[in-house]
Formats: structure tokens, C-alpha cells, sequence
């Protein structure tokens, strides 16, 4: 495919990742609350009503499970749809239909029914928005068998990510970081080489210890990366892109090869994401570890009002923090 | 035995007031008295201006985000003013004027989209749930007061509000028919404000209207034009008899319009002609019922100045509030989750008050 390189944010990365794939594939179907004129609450899916008809991009009946429903019949009979949850905390209508359909039909029916459906999920906070429009929900999800869960950090990932997600066929709920919409970067959306989903990426090196982030995380680890290495310490830090599948490989060699490590993630720490990858990392590299593997996450609270949130989300100090208690002393 | 089509919501919506604000002559259905209008209309140009003013809070910066419903005034005040002391109100994110109707403090209400909390006032002070974000969820639990309420023995009536485009959702469905099988005193009242944000009522329904819902659940519906206050009061006024007296829930639909757009973050040039909204300007509900109230020679000049005088000072109240500096301490995050904290929570509130104390020296 020829190189185009070119500076996109997030929202236009995945407007546009969503306009190629209807493009080269005519079952591709976009549908959701305020995608068709609207263009979506965030402007995801913008002008691709005007652009594929309304057939192709549709506004539906204000119901969350009906959408996900809906989602289900049509993967049934040939369709790749691909379904936006206005916010985190509306898709919780759609749970049933997600978790005791959309993940399991493949299984119970030995095979025979596959559902290429993409459920988009804008996710998190940092907006200031309002209680139910913040919620860190991917954990629900990737307990769920039969789902995968994707969420990108960075536009080259949002357009690639969901591309790869589009085409898959397994049900993918994406999870998009709506702090990061409007991010921009430079990429090439015709470079096929990226890596796909269930691979993490190394996205900063370092040698004394390993900080792990996904989403709306990833940037405060960078930041955190760029603050320790002006005192004189090297943090590597990795992107995890992709929660289900999960790249064991490439999260474990990171943090073999610091032996520290330091787990950020937006969420309530309790049951969540974070835990899970503290204990697989602890169960695999045990040997390699000089201390016991950190969390810096939400609290274990509602999410909080706007005026409040910023006690909610990791911050660069509580990341350095962690990583200060690493047992360095033990090195000495 | 009755007849099912009793159940069926008139042809045309029920009006009171013409466009301009000259009585229709309803047999069946009596103008409210006087008193009752011109409490109506004194609520209407409260509402009209507390609306007004929160919108100037959001441009000016000191609130996050305004749902107004401007336009829909009638709507909002006849729901509140219909109620008893007893009664409860379940209003959703667009009725901060049908809660500041039912007495609670502008400022309290607006805590929500101020940031500083959830919901700032007391729900059992004035028996008004918390406004709903998520679309018709609310309809349930007003139907669980509802019933709970028949099981004391308590002659409390519901007034349950939603929009149109929650009449799509599950809940919605589930409400109505829980309602019914219950004979739970439910008034399920629909303000139909043609917009569920960008999606038109024809992309949402396709029902001849949001009233003929009742009958497949065995309830009655009702349809009303959402900008006479004369006719929602009226209306709504005998929904609330019928429900305290043993009815069954009731339905009533009002036909209104979403003047503004879904919020300040809305661009409502996108999906829909400027012109559209042109007409229901003529229908704006505050200057039919002062129109009706001046033939009836029941609003003076004295008696107009005191309302606005009236209005001006609740605005006044809403500015000095809400510029005031409220905001909520750290701790509090972690006060309300469980009545009592558990022991992650304790440890997790003495890690940020640790971290505070030492960001502050």
C-alpha cells in the first residue's frame, strides 16, 4: 500500500480508520445514537452518513441493548457491524446482550456462529464530565471469555487498532480513551507492518524499572518516564493496546529485563485490569523481580464530580512514588 | 365492562389555550381557576428565567454544561405544581425547572453541572429523586416508591418524567408494564420535545404517538399540548387524581420543542433547519397564558412587576450561588460510598489526605 503520511488526532484517526473499512468492505455497518447527521457526541463517525448513505450509517432508537442486539442478528447474517456506546456508563443497558451473547454464541454453537461485531466504547476521564460519562468499564469486559478488548493510547494505534478490530471475527469492544481524542500525530495509515492486537509495545526504553499502562494511562507513564529520567532514572514503559488477548511475552521480557515494574491504570485498582496484570507478571517472573509489583489506580470509589477528579486520576507524582518504593535500597 | 379504546389518548392533543392565548372551549375539561394560573404563570416566567440565567452561568464559565429547557416551561411547572406535599417527583437531567418548582433551592439543583457533586440537594426534603442522567432507569424506581408507598398505606402519588427518546429504551417498557401489573400510582409523563439530541421523533417511534403506549400495557394515555400550561395543568392535574384514587398508573404525552440546543456542547445546525424552530416561537407557552391572564384581567401591571421582580431575584440568588466558592473537600470522596467505609477505603482516604498534607508543605 502507498505511504501516505499524515497528522491526525485521535477522533479523525478513527473517523477515518471507520471510513476505509466501510469503503473496502460493503458489509461494514456503522449504527449507535447520534452517529448519522450528528457524526456522533464526539465526531467519530462524521460525514460517513453523507458519504455511504443512510443504510450504511444509521441513527437508531435511543436503546443501548437494542443496539447491541440489533448487532447480533446482522453478524448473523453476513454483516460486520460496528456499534458506538455513546458513553462508558450508557453501554451498561447493553450488558446481557454483550456478555451473554455477543461473547458466548461463538461457543454455543460449537463454532457454527461467528459475530464480527465491533463495540465501540468511549471510556474514562479527564474531561470533567459528568458521573455517568467517566467510567473506567474495560474490566467488565475483559472478564467476560469470548471478548476481546483493545484500546488504543495513540492515533496510529486508534486507526490501525480498530481497522485490525473491524476485520476480525471475534466481537472486539473497543475501548477508546476520550481524553486522548483530540492528540494529534503524525502516521502512516498504509503501513501494514504495526503490530496487531494482542501484542503490547515497548513505547519508551529504560533500564531500572518497567512502568505498564494502557489507554487513557500511557501518557501519564511517558510523562512519568521523562520526570525520573531527569533525576537519573531510567523507566521503560509499555503499552498494552490490547487487554484481551494479552501479550504475556512482551510485558514479561520488559519487566525481566528491569526487574521492577509499576502497573497504571485509570481504574478502580480493586478486581481490575491492573490486577490481573500484577498477578501474571508476579506469577512468571517472580525470579526476576527485586521488589513486589506496584499499582498506581483509581480508587475504589464512584467516579467522582468534575471538581474532584483529579484526586481520581493517576498522576505523575503518584507514579513516581510507587516507583520510589521499589526497594532500591536493595541494590546498594 | 370498559371500553379498551377508553385507554387511547385523544386525536389531537388536548389544548386549553389557542396559539395566542384565547381559550378553547373544553366540555370535558374546565380551566383551572384563577389562583391556580396565575400561580402557573408566575412559575413559568421563574422558570423561564432560571433557565435563561443558567445558560449565561455555562457561556460565562461558572457552570460545566446546561440542559435547558427553554420552551418547554409548561411542562416543567405543571409536573411540580400538580403535586402534594406527599408526592414525589423523578425528574431527569433536562428538569432542573420542575425541581426548583417543587421549592428546591436553584443553586442546590445546579450542583450537578456545577461539578461540585452528583446531586446537591436532599431527595426526601421535597420528595424529588436525584435528576436522572442515564435515559428512563428512573422510571423503575419511581414505580418501587410508587408501590411501596400502596404497601404503607400511603395515598403518595408519582409524577415519573422522561423525554421521547427514552420511551425507546428497555426501562421505559418495563416501567409501564410493572406500573400496570402493580396498580402502582404512577404518572408517567412524557415530555415529547421532538429531539432525542440529534434524533428525530420519526427516527424514534413509530407509533401514531408516544401516548398510544399506554394500551398495550392496559393504561391510559393521554396527550396534551406540552406549551399550554392551562391545558398540562389541567391534564396532568386529573392524572394525578385518577392515580391517588386508585386507577392505575397513568400516561400523558405532551407535545413540545427543544428551543435550544441538547446542551451548550451541542451543534444543533448539524441536524436541523433553523426554520423549524421558528413556528413553536408563536406556541411559547409563557405568552399565551399571559395572554390569557391579561383578557381575564387577572394579571395587573403591580401584579406582572412583582412576578418579575420575583424572577430577577431568584436569578440574582442563582449567580451569587453559584459564583460562590463550594469547592467539596477530598475526603468526601470516600464518605459516601458504603455506610460504613471498608478497610481498603480508610487506607485509601489516609494515602490522599498523606499525599495532600505533603503537596501543601
Amino acid at each position: 500500500m502507498a505511504t501516505d503520511p499524515t497528522k491526525l488526532s485521535m477522533a479523525q484517526a478513527l473517523n477515518r480508520a471507520l471510513r476505509d473499512a466501510m469503503a473496502e468492505d460493503e458489509t461494514v455497518y456503522v449504527f449507535g445514537e447520534d452517529v448519522g447527521p450528528l457524526g456522533g457526541v464526539f465526531r467519530i463517525t462524521d460525514g460517513l452518513t453523507a458519504e455511504f448513505g443512510e443504510d450504511r450509517c444509521f441513527d437508531t432508537p435511543l436503546a443501548e441493548s437494542g443496539i447491541a442486539g440489533l448487532a447480533v442478528g446482522m453478524a448473523m447474517n453476513g454483516m460486520r457491524p460496528v456499534i458506538e456506546m455513546q458513553f462508558d456508563a450508557f453501554a451498561y443497558p447493553a450488558f446481557e446482550q454483550i456478555v451473554s451473547h455477543i461473547a458466548k454464541l461463538r461457543n454455543r454453537t460449537r463454532g457454527r456462529v461467528r459475530l464480527p461485531i465491533v463495540i465501540r466504547v468511549p471510556y474514562a476521564g479527564g474531561i470533567g464530565g459528568v458521573e455517568h460519562h467517566c467510567d473506567s468499564s474495560e474490566a467488565y469486559y475483559a472478564h467476560t471469555p469470548g471478548l476481546k478488548v483493545v484500546t488504543p493510547a495513540t492515533p496510529a494505534d486508534a486507526y490501525h487498532l480498530l481497522r485490525e478490530a473491524i476485520a476480525s471475527d471475534d466481537p472486539v469492544v473497543f475501548m477508546e480513551p476520550k481524553k486522548l481524542y483530540w492528540a494529534k500525530e503524525e502516521f502512516d495509515p498504509g503501513d501494514t507492518s504495526r503490530p496487531g492486537i494482542g501484542t503490547a509495545v515497548v513505547c519508551r526504553p529504560g533500564t531500572d524499572a518497567t512502568l505498564i499502562a494502557y489507554g487513557p494511562s500511557v501518557p501519564t507513564a511517558l510523562e512519568a518516564a521523562e520526570a525520573a529520567a531527569q533525576e537519573g532514572r531510567s523507566l521503560q514503559v509499555v503499552d498494552l493496546r490490547s487487554i484481551v488477548p494479552f501479550d504475556d511475552e512482551t510485558v514479561c521480557a520488559a519487566v525481566r529485563s528491569t526487574g521492577r515494574a509499576v502497573v497504571v491504570a485509570e481504574a478502580t485498582g480493586f478486581a481490575g485490569v491492573a490486577s490481573e496484570v500484577v498477578a501474571r507478571v508476579t506469577e512468571r517472573c517472580f525470579h526476576s523481580l527485586a521488589a513486589p509489583v506496584r499499582r498506581v489506580t483509581g480508587f475504589d470509589i464512584p467516579y467522582p464530580p468534575p471538581k474532584l477528579e483529579r484526586y481520581q486520576l493517576p498522576s505523575v507524582d503518584r507514579v513516581l512514588d510507587a516507583v520510589d518504593d521499589l526497594q532500591w535500597e536493595d541494590d546498594q | 365492562m370498559a371500553d379498551d379504546r377508553d385507554l387511547l389518548p385523544s386525536e389531537q392533543p388536548v389544548q386549553l389555550l389557542d396559539a395566542s392565548g384565547r381559550p378553547v372551549e373544553n366540555p370535558a375539561l374546565p380551566l383551572p381557576d384563577n389562583g391556580r394560573l396565575l400561580a402557573a404563570y408566575t412559575a413559568l416566567v421563574v422558570g423561564r428565567r432560571v433557565n435563561d440565567q443558567a445558560g449565561a452561568l455555562v457561556r460565562q464559565g461558572r457552570l460545566a454544561v446546561y440542559p435547558s429547557s427553554h420552551g418547554q416551561e409548561a411542562c416543567q411547572v405543571g409536573a411540580s405544581l400538580v403535586l402534594g406535599e406527599n408526592d414525589w417527583l423523578f425528574p431527569t437531567y433536562r428538569d432542573t425547572v420542575a425541581v426548583v418548582t417543587r421549592g428546591v433551592d436553584p443553586v442546590e439543583v445546579l450542583t450537578l453541572l456545577k461539578g461540585d457533586w452528583h446531586s446537591g440537594y436532599d431527595p426526601y426534603e421535597h420528595r424529588v429523586a436525584p435528576q436522572a442522567t442515564p435515559l428512563a432507569t428512573q422510571l423503575l424506581h419511581a414505580v418501587g416508591v410508587a408501590h411501596a408507598a400502596r404497601l404503607r398505606g400511603e395515598d403518595t402519588v408519582v409524577m415519573a418524567l422522561c423525554g421521547d427518546g427514552a420511551t425507546s429504551e428497555g426501562d421505559f417498557h418495563e416501567a409501564l408494564n410493572f406500573a400496570a401489573v402493580l396498580k402502582a400510582p404512577v404518572v408517567f409523563f412524557i415530555q415529547n420535545n421532538e429531539y432525542a439530541i440529534s434524533v428525530p421523533l420519526a427516527r424514534q417511534t413509530a407509533a401514531p404517538s408516544l401516548a398510544h403506549k399506554g394500551i398495550g400495557y392496559g393504561i391510559n394515555g393521554e396527550r396534551v399540548d406540552g406549551n399550554d400550561a392551562a391545558a398540562v395543568l389541567a391534564v396532568l392535574g386529573g392524572a394525578v387524581e385518577a392515580a391517588r384514587s386508585g386507577s392505575g398508573p397513568q400516561l400523558v404525552e405532551a407535545h413540545t420543542y427543544r428551543m435550544q440546543a441538547h446542551t451548550n456542547a451541542d451543534d444543533d445546525t448539524r441536524y436541523r433547519d433553523s426554520d423549524e424552530v421558528g413556528p413553536w416561537v408563536a406556541r411559547d407557552p409563557l405568552t399565551r397564558m399571559e395572554a390569557l391572564l391579561k383578557r381575564k384581567r387577572v394579571l395587573t401591571r403591580a401584579r406582572q412587576d412583582e412576578i418579575t421582580e420575583r424572577a430577577e431575584a431568584v436569578a440574582a440568588a442563582m449567580r451569587e450561588g453559584i459564583s460562590r466558592e463550594t469547592d467539596p473537600h477530598p475526603s468526601e470522596l470516600f464518605a459516601h460510598v458504603y455506610a460504613e467505609p471498608t478497610p481498603q477505603l480508610k487506607e485509601q482516604a489516609a494515602a490522599l489526605a498523606d499525599e495532600l498534607s505533603r503537596e501543601s508543605d
